[in-house]
């Protein structure tokens, strides 16, 4: 899909002064805008109700409990409304707040990722723009976590076709894939017809189908 | 206050009236009933005894009857009957053999159980037969004599021939019904007393030491609990927070440095040596507190840590929130657990399976490994053990040698909630969504 080289408004949610006004710094540097950024849950709320950013970047750990308020807020915000892009970046490579995530609204425009992703200054900046364009993005590492499981639900998958619902969870392209794979676009393209058979998600009015893989990987 | 035993309950005026005469009667009839038993079970052990070792199971005959009749105890005594037994301190028969053999509760339950399969059913029995058959009788009077038509002999003894006769029988033992309600009730009590005082703790002195240690051990375990997340929170929010910024400036100085330059070499260096600190502080965290166990609990938390694990790991875990206590010590015995498959076992496979059913925590860790594992060979199980026992927790290991091996944790405790998120209903909960 094209890249959006628009300049995004931004309600940033992160309680350490330090990485906020890091990133604020980053994402200015990079032509986005910080129209917003606080540093609790109760704040990013009342932050989206009053700016509507293009996009939402929150931390997952947030005061006043320092447990998931973060994630919470994100999951509260994407089901009051479903279009606004969320990005949560965690400490902590867990599937769980992946999936809670992806559950809140139809699953597209969300991402996940491991806060240290931030210091990959263009992989960042490559997520932020990809979830603000509607599209998924789960963390590499929670991927590779995955990958090494055995999962049931999973089984009837080829090692290529797990490997390939890997970096659909990681939110790329077919194109992007197939460059990955050194394969080409159309074999990338089947083995997803496969993947999607073999998970039961049937070609009904197509809308996320990716984004149910996705999930059903994650849940697996 | 309302009464809380028969004798608390005879001086009320109300006390025909109350549940208490029925509650009386239920407790000296199954007395009756559980005595005959036990008179039976014992002439049929002593049998056995001449001829086999019949000392282990008098030994559990005694055990067992003590635990029914503190169970029985609740009918007439709404105060809590504990069990007077302690917790084995190791895993396994023999020590809990041991311990009940050296236990002075044991042989206070058997003298109990031989007393009640000799003297106290007989008694019990006797009390309810005058105390409601007799009255019962009297009251049938009139429905005797209607059976018959011509006469009737109500309790074996008198006869009646006419209705007046028979309706003042029926009178007689209605009033007789209420008075005899009171010494029935008095008996009751007694046998309550009786089996309290020989079959709950004594020693109260003796009993609140055990129990003030066994509080020490679980503050001191809460303590450290606290400890752990303490340290957990100091390195997330100061020294992880610090790295991030740092290999986020870092990021952003390698994009301004003239590329294939000395400059933008040493700075890639930095960048992954500070994104390694980054990962391996994370992990670190991670092994001293998950933040996924306060957040989702124990259930997705273990299916975290089977992600993490080396030996692929099938999971079948549904459960509610637990104390966080028990959260933990289920979490920490799970990873041990898998650690030592990733290390010992050669395994290929492995499975946990988790539970909360009947109040009872109990988690399963299976494996197709070479088996063998050794309790007391490792700190890592030794301490596990020690660490469940403070919550009078349970850990068994089943390791033929060849395998497959095991380990079981069970934990007594309540649910804090309904299920919870956790791995398997987590699908069944959002596929009607899609």
């Amino acid at each position: 899909m094209p890249r959006t080289e628009r300049t995004l408004r931004v309600v940033l949610a992160e309680d350490s002064v330090l990485l906020r006004e890091g990133l604020i710094g980053l994402l200015a540097r990079f032509g986005h805008e910080v129209v917003a950024a606080v540093g609790d849950a109760d704040g990013l709320r009342e932050a989206v109700a009053a700016h509507g950013p293009d996009i939402v970047v929150t931390d997952v750990r947030m005061p006043p409990g320092f447990q998931d308020e973060g994630l919470r807020a994100a999951v509260a915000l994407r089901a009051e409304r479903p279009a606004l892009p969320v990005l949560v970046l965690s400490q902590y490579v867990q599937r769980s707040y992946a999936a809670d995530l992806l559950d809140a609204g139809d699953g597209t425009g969300v991402g996940y990722l491991l806060k240290d992703r931030v210091g990959q200054v263009e992989e960042f900046l490559d997520a932020l723009a990809r979830v603000a364009d509607g599209g998924t993005v789960v963390d590499p590492e929670v991927v590779r976590q995955l990958l090494r499981r055995h999962r049931d639900p999973l089984e009837a998958l080829t090692p290529r076709e797990r490997e390939v619902l890997g970096l659909v969870a990681e939110g790329h392209s077919n194109g992007a894939i197939a460059r990955r794979l050194v394969v080409t676009e159309a074999a990338v393209g089947k083995h997803i017809g496969n993947i999607l058979a073999k998970l039961d998600l049937p070609p009904a009015e197509d809308t996320h189908r990716r984004v149910l893989a996705v999930l059903t990987y994650l849940r697996a | 206050m309302a009464p809380r035993t028969p004798w608390q309950a005879l001086t009320r005026p109300r006390f025909p009236r109350s549940s208490w005469p029925w509650r009386s009667v239920a407790y000296l009839a199954t007395g009756a009933l559980l005595g005959a038993v036990a008179c039976a079970v014992f002439v049929l052990l002593g049998l056995f005894s001449v001829l086999l070792v019949g000392l282990p199971p008098l030994l559990l005959s005694g055990l067992a009857v003590g635990g029914v009749e503190r169970r029985r105890l609740r009918l007439v005594d709404l105060d809590p009957a504990p069990d007077p037994h302690r917790v084995p301190a190791a895993p396994g028969l023999a020590a809990w053999l041991r311990l009940r053999v050296g236990e002075q509760a044991t042989w206070r339950e058997f003298a109990y159980a031989l007393l009640l399969a000799t003297v106290l059913w007989p008694l019990d029995l006797l009390v309810v037969a005058v105390g409601i058959g007799l009255p019962v009788l009297l009251l049938s009077a009139p429905v005797q004599l209607a059976v018959d038509g011509e006469e009737a002999k109500v309790v074996k003894a008198y006869l009646v021939t006419s209705y007046p006769e028979a309706f003042g029988a029926a009178l007689l033992g209605a009033l007789l019904l209420v008075a005899l309600a009171y010494p029935l009730a008095a008996v009751a009590g007694a046998r309550a007393a009786l089996v309290r005082a020989l079959l709950t703790p004594r020693d109260a002195a003796g009993q609140g030491a055990i129990g003030e240690v066994i509080a020490s051990r679980a503050r001191l375990v809460d303590a450290f609990e606290a400890e752990r997340r303490r340290i957990e929170r100091d390195l997330h929010d100061g020294a992880q927070q610090r790295l991030v910024a740092l290999t986020m400036t870092l990021g952003l100085a390698r994009l301004d440095a003239p590329p294939g330059g000395p400059l933008a070499d040493q700075l890639a260096k930095a960048h992954a040596e500070a994104g390694r600190v980054l990962t391996e502080l994370r992990e670190l965290i991670h092994g001293i507190h998950p933040q996924v166990l306060a957040d989702y609990g124990l259930g997705p938390a273990l299916a975290d840590a089977a992600d993490r694990s080396a030996v692929p790991v099938t999971t079948d875990v549904e459960l509610p929130r637990l104390p966080e206590s028990v959260e933990s010590a289920g979490y920490f015995a799970g990873c041990e657990a898998l650690a030592n498959i990733g290390k010992h076992s050669g395994a290929s496979r492995a499975s946990i399976t988790a539970r909360h059913t009947a109040g009872v925590l109990r988690i399963e860790v299976g494996d197709d490994g070479r088996g063998a594992a050794d309790p007391a060979a490792g700190t890592g199980l030794t301490g596990l053990a020690d660490r469940l026992a403070v919550l009078d927790g349970t850990l068994t290991i089943m390791s033929p040698p060849g395998g497959p091996t095991l380990l079981r944790v069970e934990i007594p405790c309540p649910a804090l909630s309904a299920r919870s998120a956790s791995s398997s209903p987590r699908t069944a909960s959002s596929s009607g969504r899609d």
